[in-house]
């Protein structure tokens, strides 16, 4: 009776460290997404701010007079076509096309400079005008969000070109795919974040 | 110990949908065109709204625009994100739950308790605002 139970302990144990075995891949999603979210909360409270400090002037110039919307909207389109070629790279990774996939990076990566430097040429516009973040509370706060967001954008620019640097290296190995699948859901993720900002701080200020 | 079974179905499932490269259910060039589309759309009207004033009364666009903005980052979610209630068992999902929860306790209690103070603070006078620290 005992000699047969502990046959059978000895031989569900392998399928035991089986499961295990394929556990860390899939957690990596899951604690990528957890990281996002703990990401969002710190966006959460900046928009938070922005809310309770956004109508402060202080005698200063309000998102009417500063906010140049048609830049904003050039802005905004080139997060999202970014977004979609990130998308693209993803295609191709599932094609197992390795030059593709690195050309739809390399067109992301563009993008998102583009957007980067449009928003430091706002940036530096708003502060030649002497709407710098120590204006009023309301450019405190705006100069805080959009920036904490273009800083995530800037980190992400620098992720992408490792990971072109990785994959033409080591090509789409099962490590390169799990990196790209993150940085995925990341800049999706800050496309996600800029609706927000898009939304809120910019068409919501010029409404006034 | 007849749990273990499924489990290691599910687990080697999991592991085949990730290999082609995505946590559960992966994106095709059509939900990826789907979702942009519909992600241009959901942009250019906020934009169109306020910059051509379209409403005369502002808080009508302004909650038009906000309505917009929540509806396209459900739509980032489904088409960019693949968000969906079983990736991950799950947990993807009540992770986001959890920080929807809290995102709107943070907002709305920032909003409130800044809202209130400022209603019941003692009025000021311009003097009193010169003579500001």
């Amino acid at each position: 009776m005992t000699m047969s139970d502990q046959t059978i302990d000895t031989s569900e144990k392998p399928e035991f460290y089986l499961t295990e075995d394929h556990h860390p891949e899939n957690s990596t999603n899951l604690g990528f997404w957890l990281y996002l979210m703990s990401d969002c909360l710190i966006f959460a409270v900046l928009f938070a701010t922005h809310g309770v400090l956004g109508r402060n002037y202080a005698a200063g110039p309000s998102p009417a007079d500063l906010f140049d919307l048609p830049i904003v909207a050039l802005n905004t389109s080139m997060l999202l076509l970014s977004s979609i070629t990130y998308g693209f790279a993803m295609l191709q990774m599932e094609r197992n096309a390795k030059a593709e996939t690195l050309f739809w990076l390399a067109v992301t990566g563009l993008f998102g400079a583009a957007f980067i430097g449009l928003e430091l040429y706002e940036f530096i516009h708003l502060i030649h005008e002497g709407a710098g973040p120590t204006r009023s509370a309301f450019l405190s706060s705006f100069f805080t969000l959009v920036g904490t967001h273009g800083l995530h954008v800037t980190f992400g620019i620098i992720w992408l070109i490792t990971l072109m640097v990785q994959v033409s290296m080591h090509g789409l190995v099962e490590a390169n795919r799990r990196r790209l699948m993150c940085l995925s859901m990341f800049w999706h993720f800050l496309d996600v974040v800029w609706i927000g900002v898009f939304s809120f701080v910019y068409l919501l200020g010029v409404l006034g | 110990m007849s749990s273990q079974a499924p489990a290691h179905e599910d687990a080697h499932e999991a592991h085949h949908g990730h290999s082609h490269g995505h946590q559960a259910g992966h994106g095709t060039f059509r939900s990826y065109m789907a979702g942009f589309a519909l992600s241009v759309v959901l942009t250019a009207i906020p934009f169109w709204l306020v910059m051509a004033g379209v409403f005369a009364s502002p808080l009508v666009t302004a909650v038009l625009v906000m309505a917009i903005g929540a509806i396209q980052i459900v739509v980032h979610m489904v088409f960019f994100l693949h968000m969906n209630p079983r990736s991950e068992g799950g947990w993807t999902m009540m992770a986001l739950i959890f920080t929807i929860i809290i995102v709107a306790i943070a907002l709305s209690g920032s909003l409130w308790v800044m809202h209130h103070l400022n209603t019941n603070m003692m009025p000021m006078s311009p003097e009193m605002m010169k003579n500001m620290p």
